[in-house]
This record gives C-alpha cells, structure tokens and sequence, in this order.
C-alpha cells in the first residue's frame, strides 16, 4: 500500500510548511525576547566589570557577583569614570562599558582606529583601573575583564567563556584559575609590556611568585589557556600608552 | 487499573540496564566522552537530556502520522532542534544565570544520537504517552551511566566532587595527598572516558551473560 505520506507533493509541501512554523516561531521568539535578553547582558558586563575590581560576593570558594538587582546602583556608585581611549584621543563616556570589543578588533584589523574601553573605580580609597579582554579558546570565544594599579599590576580577574569544555577548559571561570592573577606583574622593570602566561609546570603551583609572569595552567586545558595568554597580551598591551601618562 | 501497566514500565526498566542506550546500544557515546570531566556537567547534561527526549518523543509521537517518510530524519532534527533552542532562548530572558551553565549543552543536545535514535526506533511507531515512557527511560539510563562516568573521572582526575575536595587538598598536601597520593590528570582526558565505559560495559556483561554477542 502506497500511504499518501509518500507522494513527492506531500513531502514538498510538508517541508515548505514545517519550515515556514518553525522560522516564525523562532523569529517571534527571538525577537520578543530580545529586550530582555539585552538588558541581561548589559546587567552582566557592570557584574564582571564589579567583579574584577573586588566589588562580589565571593565566599571562600565560589565565585558570586553582586546581586542583579543592585548591579546598576553599585556600578554608577563604585566605577568613577568610564574612559574610551582612540589613539591619543581620550573622551569620557558613561556607556563605555557597551562597546563591543569584538567589533572593536575587526575594525583595527580593517585599519580603523580602536576603541579602547577603560573604567577607572575606587574602593576603600584605592583605584582600580579595569580592562575588558577577548580572544579565542578552544571552541569559541573567551573573554574577561582584569583590573590592574597605575603600575599594571592586577588587582582581580574575570574570565568568562562561550563554550569551553566542562571540567576542562571552562574552568577558566573558577575561583582558583582567576585568583591566581592577583599581584601578577604586567610590565617588567624597565616598564616594557611583558604579559602573563599561563604555563605548565612552572613549578609554583601555589602561586607564590608573583614577579615570574605566570600562572598555573589547568591540567587539560591547555589550548584554553594559550588563549588566556594570548588575550592578556594582545589586548592588554595597548593600555600601556594610557599608563605611561599615569606615572610620568 | 494501574497508572502504568507492566508493558508500560518495562519501557521505563529496560533501557536502564539490559538495553541501556550507552552501554548495550553504543549511542551517546560522543556526548559521554565530552562533558564527563565533571560530575556536575554530568547531571545538568542528563537532567537537559531527560526533558528533551521526552517533550521531543512526544512531539514526533503526535506527528508521526503526517510526517512523509522521505524525510523523516529531517524532520526530527528540526524538532529537536527548535525545541533546544527556544528553551535556550526563554532561560536566556528569564534566568540568564543558568542559561549561562547550560548553554554549553545545547550543541550536544541536538547532536545526541539517542535523541535521533529514539524518535526514528521509537515515537514514530508509538503513540504518546508510550514515547514519552520511553523517552524518560532511555534518558535515565543515558543519565545513569554519565553520572557514573563522571563521578569517577572527576574523584579519580580532580580528587574532587562537585567541586568539593573530598580527597584533601593536592596543594597543600592534606588528606589522601599526605600519603602521597597523586590525581590521575589522565582520567580528565577524553580517552579515559572511553575506557571507563568500556569497563562498565564489561562489569554488565559479566554480570549477565545473555548480553554477549555471538559472532
């Protein structure tokens, strides 16, 4: 028995109609979400940009960012200034923190000048200067924020990752990964950007030695890693300019 | 009568161990070796799979009539498909914390072939409520053999559980570690997943022998 499912006009049309449910559906949900989708990430960017700068709540091991609900009021209370440095150019614009820094990359490898975002926060009568970094890991996109001293030397750091693999790589994001930077050096001595690695077996697990420029690596990660190494140098060297005008 | 007749819960029973869909039909395999490092992805995976091979059995159950044979698998991947992605979307606008641990998943989800398996073997000769049984035992018994996997790798590999340091801490050398022992960093490699489901595989097919193939 031939059923009427199998006619070569029945298949036509049921896939024409299946496509055509399934793309509005999609394109209505994706739309009439998209508000609040935004606005959740706008949330998110003042939560690790806070993060970075110490502004969380951190218990002893997790990593716990100030509550939604307050993000907005502790970012206009804590970030100070908000810089996007073009060039020599330096303006002071209060959605900084909106650029978007993968466009930002694809216009300096077009030959147009970056954006350079930079928000400048005080707490407990110190200032943190906090950066946004993006690069590559394994899979997908990684980004983060660090905040360093007027001498590049970090403070705190966020990292955070589209699709790293679980228990491996996404790692990145845990507390004992991102505390590591702290007090790591980003200049050496003589003031020339050097950047911090992410090495294997550097001997110094603990992560006592804060002047060698590296970090414990995540067993397993090893790509995910690089890349943190990468971004920290690629997108962090070109906040020396701002810093030698800081200490003269 | 019972909620569930006997034929019905053989549908939940069987894919728990003598047809689990890892160990005796070799599906998911892929799914098991990726996020296995961690029993914490571990859970979220099986639990995300739990409620897509359901909702989604259903969905192709319901449909099986109308869907032209041609293209069939198509078809079930679309379904599966919008179904992922539009819960993605919905905890992405309203619980943007967990959408953020799940998101990982997603790709996973949609490429697992025992969602595929189960719709093409399943939900398209089956009517609902049996697709949907059918759908929740494979998903446990997928759920079941991730857990195990992921428990081991990640005591064995991290000396951890969910994150907690049931062994002692490597670093300061307390615990387990004072004795000298050491984390088997081998276990968080993905070929180790592979050698732990093989030794389940094993462990149940001693156990029951009418599970060996005859060549």
């Amino acid at each position: 028995m031939s059923k009427r499912t199998d006619s070569n006009g029945y298949t036509m049309i049921f896939a024409v109609v299946m496509v055509l449910i399934v793309g509005s559906l999609l394109a209505f949900m994706a739309s009439s979400l998209k508000p609040n989708i935004k606005e959740n990430q706008r949330i998110e960017k003042q939560q690790n940009i806070l993060y970075a700068m110490g502004v969380n709540e951190n218990d002893e091991s997790s990593a716990t960012f100030v509550s939604t609900s307050v993000a907005g009021e502790e970012f206009k209370k804590y970030i100070k200034k908000q810089l996007v440095i073009e060039g020599d150019k330096i303006t002071e614009s209060d959605d900084a923190y909106l650029i978007d820094i993968k466009k930002q990359k694809t216009n300096a490898k077009n030959g147009k000048t970056r954006k350079l975002p930079l928000f400048i926060g005080e707490k407990d009568g110190k200032t943190f200067y906090v950066a946004p970094i993006y690069g590559k890991g394994l899979w997908d996109a990684i980004w983060g924020y660090v905040s360093m001293d007027e001498n590049m030397v970090v403070q705190g750091a966020y990292f955070d990752h589209k699709g790293e693999t679980p228990g491996l790589g996404a790692n990145i994001k845990q507390r004992y990964f991102m505390d590591d930077f702290n007090g790591e050096h980003l200049l050496t001595e003589a003031g020339d950007f050097k950047g911090i690695t992410v090495a294997k077996g550097n001997n110094d697990p603990k992560n006592d030695d804060k002047n060698d420029y590296e970090v414990d690596a995540i067993a397993g990660a090893t790509i995910t890693g690089d890349g943190v190494s990468a971004m920290i140098k690629s997108d962090l060297s070109l906040y020396v300019p701002y810093f030698k005008t800081l200490n003269p | 009568m019972a909620l569930i007749s006997k034929k019905d819960a053989a549908l939940i029973k069987d894919p728990l161990l003598d047809n689990n869909p890892i160990t005796i039909q070799v599906l998911g395999i892929c799914s098991a070796l990726a996020i296995t490092a961690e029993l914490k992805a571990s859970i979220v995976m099986s639990v995300s799979v739990l409620f897509v091979l359901g909702l989604g059995n259903v969905v192709i159950s319901l449909m099986r009539n109308i869907i032209p044979s041609k293209i069939r698998i198509i078809v079930q991947l679309i379904v599966v498909a919008t179904l992922v992605i539009i819960v993605d979307l919905v905890l992405k606008a309203f619980a943007y914390e967990l959408s953020k641990t799940l998101s990982v998943f997603v790709g996973l989800i949609i490429t697992n072939c025992i969602i595929m398996g189960r719709f093409e073997a399943f939900a398209l000769g089956n009517g609902p409520w049996r697709s949907f049984l059918d759908g929740i035992g494979n998903a446990v018994g997928y759920g079941v053999i991730l857990i195990a996997v992921g428990f081991f790798r990640e005591l064995l590999g991290s000396g951890t559980l969910l994150g907690f340091k049931v062994l002692g801490d490597p670093i300061e050398k307390t615990g387990l570690y004072a004795f000298g022992y050491e984390n088997n960093g081998f276990m968080l490699l993905s070929p180790m997943a592979l050698i732990v489901v093989g030794i389940i595989i094993w462990i149940q097919r001693t156990k029951n022998k009418s599970l060996i193939e005859e060549n």
